[in-house]
């Protein structure tokens, strides 16, 4: 049996690839029979992770979560920041500089606002809910904005481990909330046109919930959505860990 | 003396490029070419970071993002961008959920759990918000903004 861990641990990318895999087809089943695609199968996976991450504490009592079960521990690697960081900067291909130029002036202001908007509404959550170091505030803040850019945040300015768990669930409310809501209220706000949508993905951000809720209320929207969302996580890791982390620090 | 200069190094690309044109060595030039725009940004991050005095990487990865779409734009100006360059970077921006999901599997959530109810209200109350302003900022930019801006 030993040598059936080692032989997993030796291979530990390998074998988080393939549990990631295997998870993902899962939670696309899941998506597709359960819940008629009403929760994306990404939010879904991003869910069993967070349990699994759980339930690796609890077996063994350690911090870091599934990679503390010695045969998962390449889970540590790809989902470590290395990984993390070169996909979402990958994720910037096929955005162009024309686009940007005609997203122009409604999407700039769209982005800088929600995110400013959406970082202070979660900075200030975090304070009356009882944070008092600005490391904390700020990773909660930035968690509010997505699930990427509070673990960017809170690893950057050196969050500990349980808040940057905190702030990834708060990124996985908001993106499964957005999904859900978006077909829901898409009327009441006037989201039925591509300049709204671009709005709407400027300050909503989060892409995986923006993409997945527009294409549930209008397919057509989707890529003027996600066209703006794509700005969001990467100007909320610039703005966030430096700009945000100052402010708090210096109002902390 | 610029244009003459431009044209000779598109001359010399081009030999590369015809040399390589029927090798399977394209996808890997994706791959550099986001290795390079990642480590550049996260070099510019931690400098950044430095110098202000914040012992953290200040935005490297939003300045990665930045260097990969103006290194993309550049690239696609001069027909440079072939499908199978873009293929490696796309194929790594397919696996970002993935990774995500593999991030979310490591945290401490045995820890969070002891304080749920912040993650749910900072996940809930901001889109509230910014669900309200979608119709707003609608509205002022259609006062604001050219007619091909207002499809109908």
């Amino acid at each position: 049996m030993d040598y059936i861990v080692t032989l997993l641990v030796k291979n530990g990318l390998i074998v988080a690839f393939l549990v990631v895999g295997v998870l993902m087809v899962v939670a696309d089943l899941i998506s597709e029979k359960a819940t008629r695609r009403m929760l994306p199968g990404s939010a879904i996976a991003i869910f069993f992770g967070l349990c699994l991450a759980w339930l690796g504490g609890w077996l063994t009592g350690g911090n870091k979560g599934l990679a503390d079960v010695k045969a998962l521990s390449g889970f540590e690697l790809m989902g470590g920041p290395m990984l993390r960081d070169f996909t979402i900067v990958a994720t910037a291909m096929g955005v162009s500089f024309s686009v940007i130029r005609r997203t122009g002036l409604a999407g700039m202001l769209s982005l800088v606002l929600g995110i400013t908007l959406t970082f202070a509404s979660g900075a200030l959550i975090a304070l009356a809910m009882g944070y008092t170091d600005a490391r904390s505030i700020t990773t909660m803040g930035a968690g509010a904005c997505t699930f990427i850019v509070g673990p960017v945040t809170g690893t950057a300015i050196g969050a500990s481990s349980d808040v940057i768990a905190n702030s990834i669930a708060a990124g996985l409310v908001k993106s499964i909330l957005v999904t859900i809501g978006t077909p829901l209220i898409a009327r009441h706000i006037g989201l039925t046109n591509p300049s709204a949508a671009m709005v709407f993905g400027g300050l909503l951000g989060t892409t995986s919930g923006v993409a997945a809720g527009l294409a549930a209320t209008d397919p057509k929207l989707v890529p003027y959505g996600a066209m703006t969302a794509t700005f969001y996580t990467g100007l909320g890791c610039l703005i966030c860990p430096s700009v945000f982390y100052v402010i708090v620090q210096a109002l902390a | 003396m610029i244009e003459l200069l431009n044209s000779t190094n598109n001359a010399f690309y081009n030999s590369i490029i015809l040399q390589f044109n029927h090798s399977e060595n394209m996808q890997i030039r994706g791959v550099a070419l986001l290795a390079g725009c990642f480590l550049l940004g996260q070099l510019v991050g931690e400098t950044l970071g430095r110098l202000i005095g914040i012992e953290a990487n200040v935005g490297g990865v939003g300045f990665a993002m930045l260097l990969l779409i103006a290194a993309q734009h550049w690239l696609e100006e001069r027909n440079q961008l072939g499908p199978a360059v873009a293929g490696g970077i796309l194929f790594w921006s397919n696996l970002y959920i993935p990774v995500i999901v593999a991030m979310s599997a490591v945290q401490n959530v045995r820890l969070a759990l002891s304080s749920g109810l912040v993650a749910l209200l900072a996940g809930t109350i901001p889109v509230a918000l910014c669900f309200a302003l979608v119709p707003v900022l609608t509205r002022s930019m259609k006062k604001n903004n050219p007619p091909e801006w207002t499809t109908s």
